[in-house]
């Protein structure tokens, strides 16, 4: 089928008016809102920083120092490397990585519970209790954590009660608040996922696996998990991404110590003063997600139009 | 190996409802058994109990003579082909054959070698790499039953595997199912709606209807004896004639029907006949029972009307009304490669032996 064709048929079987407000919607949305924005981020991460006034003239050279500066520091640097921002960006993946997988540990046997095992109004009180929290507003979410897990917070006073420490335990330093906090912003975006894709598991599949003997572990290994490998990459990849890009919930509950990716990012855009120096951060936190997840996929061997099921 | 299989006074309810009542059968090891009856009898539900999905609300499920009482479907010496035969999408053929030696831990090598022994025993020797969405119908259909057998069950239960398969291919399977049956020698329980799948298949029958178990007897005797009206109205076709009983002598009853009076096997249950003078009765007669009378003599004689002739190859259906009532006969005649000896639209005269009719008391009868 040629491309004057589909056209032809996209509008025949859709009519003019939504045709039309298809086109126009989907190119607004890509265009504009996604790859625009996306484009003059990467190319004023290749820009100089100059004031406005020399902007458009002989100064302003496209340059890979933002990149530089990323890899190496400043120039009065005499480490090899930039290793505060370096050692910042990899743990943030690496702490985005230990969240996504907190959340898939805590997701799956729920979404399992809720296709699977609950009765009708069971199941639906399950949905409710988790989407109704999510009626208060982020902010106010992640300061309702840092009073419950403070020094003088609830679970503080729960366990100094039971006698487990003597001490209160300083949650935020050791940012057990801020993990709490990321994998329960996101665990909607796991949840969902995976419930669509464990839910089309046909009932029978789990009994014949059992009527042939097999333990609860083995049926989930051999049967219910690889059937919902797509669901479960979905859910991961979008709990991954949010988590490396989150900047409230490391800015309200991050330990004193460490900072977050995001957090270097915005203090060269606001502090800083330094707009194509975070953009250029930025690229490189796009980048690598994005870069992690495909690996990850690949391992995984999950395609890309799989997920979309 | 192959076990006994016995449901000792089961009773199976859900809240109110009882899906099955007083249910007590033993199957003997080895055997094929089928259970019969129309969708929603409760048939599946007690396939369920013995394959341990379920637990009886009351009595016991006993296999090979152990009470089964608590143990779960994955530590019971059976194995449940599903309706939908549930195979594994994501595994190969021989990995879905080798699931439950996986189970158990059995080595690669020797696991392959297993499958590929039931994969020659399903005649499907190189097929086992392939992936189950690769295959025909009937040949998943067999994959099923060789995952089954992997598990070397002494009970294989099957809840209508055959339903999904078109008309052709159902009888074939049908005499490949009884031939597996026969080679690995383990008892077979078999759920089915369809009486022919029943019949030509088992050693023993269990018709059931709303959860009562009406008749338990081998194929033959479920259609020529039958016990109860539902039975004798579910398996095979049956002309239906109502009435009152005014004789009954020597095994045999005579009922007075709108169409004349009838004379009918006194059904037996227990060994003794169910009727007595004044009882309300059906006298029910098989289309193949029926002849012309032609002149001749017959234990019973009926005037009708010939209303519609089918030709089914190698046999005539005749649809005849009775004069002077609502009735609809239907009569079978096997085509001899004679003419038909009476045309539409003629008045006839139909004879039957009493020995070939039974009557039995007025009860419930399966839905058309």
């Amino acid at each position: 089928m040629n491309i004057a064709q589909s056209i032809r048929e996209f509008f025949l079987r859709n009519g003019m008016v939504l045709g039309l407000y298809l086109v126009i919607a989907v190119t607004f949305w890509i265009l504009i809102l996604i790859v625009l924005p996306q484009l003059y981020m990467l190319d004023f991460s290749f820009s100089k920083n100059l004031p406005p006034a020399k902007i458009g003239g002989p100064e302003d050279v496209h340059t890979l120092e933002h990149y530089e500066f990323f890899i190496r520091g400043s120039a009065q640097n005499t480490a090899a490397f930039n290793v505060v921002d370096l050692q910042v960006f990899f743990r943030t993946l690496l702490a985005a990585a230990f969240v996504t997988i907190f959340d898939l540990a805590l997701c799956y046997p729920i979404a399992y519970y809720m296709a699977h095992v609950a009765q009708g109004g069971w199941a639906r009180l399950v949905v409710l209790s988790l989407i109704i929290p999510f009626w208060v507003n982020e902010i106010l979410r992640a300061f309702a954590f840092r009073i419950m897990f403070g020094s003088g917070g609830v679970i503080n006073g729960f366990l100094i009660w039971l006698g487990i420490v003597d001490e209160p335990v300083d949650f935020i330093r050791e940012n057990v608040a801020l993990y709490a906090g990321l994998g329960y912003a996101f665990i909607l975006l796991m949840i969902f996922p995976l419930y669509n894709a464990v839910e089309s598991l046909d009932k029978n599949q789990i009994e014949a696996a059992r009527d042939l003997g097999s333990p609860w572990w083995r049926i989930h290994w051999r049967v219910v998990i690889p059937f919902a490998k797509p669901g479960i990459t979905s859910g991961c990849t979008m709990v991954f991404m949010l988590s490396a890009g989150a900047l409230a919930a490391p800015q309200i509950l991050g330990g004193p110590s460490s900072l977050w990716f995001t957090q270097i990012i915005y203090q060269w855009f606001q502090t800083g003063n330094n707009w194509p120096r975070g953009s250029a951060y930025a690229v490189v936190l796009l980048a690598s997600t994005i870069v992690f997840v495909l690996l990850m996929m690949k391992i995984f061997k999950v395609r890309l139009g799989e997920i979309a099921r | 190996m192959s076990a006994d299989v016995e449901l000792d006074d089961v009773w199976i309810k859900f809240g109110e409802f009882v899906a099955a009542r007083d249910v007590n059968i033993t199957i003997k090891g080895g055997e094929f058994f089928s259970f019969l009856g129309p969708s929603g009898c409760g048939k599946t539900t007690l396939l369920r109990a013995v394959s341990g999905f379920l637990e009886p609300s009351q009595g016991e499920v006993r296999i090979g003579g152990q009470n089964m009482q608590g143990i779960g479907p994955n530590k019971r010496p059976t194995a449940l082909i599903f309706q939908n035969l549930a195979l594994f999408p994501l595994m190969t053929v021989w990995e879905n054959i080798a699931f439950a030696l996986e189970v158990r831990g059995v080595g690669k090598a020797e696991r392959r070698k297993r499958a590929d022994e039931l994969l020659e025993l399903i005649a499907l020797s190189d097929q086992g790499d392939k992936m189950v969405h690769e295959l025909s119908g009937g040949q998943r259909q067999r994959v099923a039953i060789a995952r089954a057998l992997a598990a070397e069950p002494q009970v294989l239960l099957l809840d209508e595997p055959l339903s999904a398969l078109d008309l052709k291919l159902r009888q074939h399977m049908r005499t490949e199912l009884r031939a597996i049956q026969q080679r690995v020698g383990i008892t077979f329980i078999y759920i089915t709606h369809d009486q022919g799948e029943a019949l030509t298949m088992s050693d023993n029958i269990a018709v059931m209807r709303e959860g009562v178990i009406e008749q338990v007897s081998d194929g033959n005797t479920v259609y020529d004896h039958p016990e109860t009206s539902f039975v004798a109205s579910f398996v095979g076709e049956n002309n239906l004639f109502s009435g009152r009983v005014t004789e009954v002598s020597d095994g045999f009853a005579t009922v007075d029907t709108s169409e004349g009076p009838m004379r009918a096997r006194n059904a037996l249950k227990n060994g003794s006949p169910q009727l007595s003078a004044g009882d309300s009765a059906y006298v029910f007669v098989r289309p193949e029972s029926l002849k012309f009378a032609n002149g001749h003599a017959h234990d019973n004689t009926i005037k009708a009307h010939i209303n519609q002739q089918e030709f089914e190859g190698h046999f005539w259906q005749v649809f005849m009304d009775v004069p002077g009532s609502d009735k609809t006969i239907k009569m079978s005649m096997v085509n001899d490669g004679m003419e038909l000896s009476h045309a539409t639209g003629s008045e006839v005269s139909l004879g039957f032996a009493a020995d070939l009719a039974v009557a039995l008391p007025e009860g419930p009868l399966a839905a058309e």
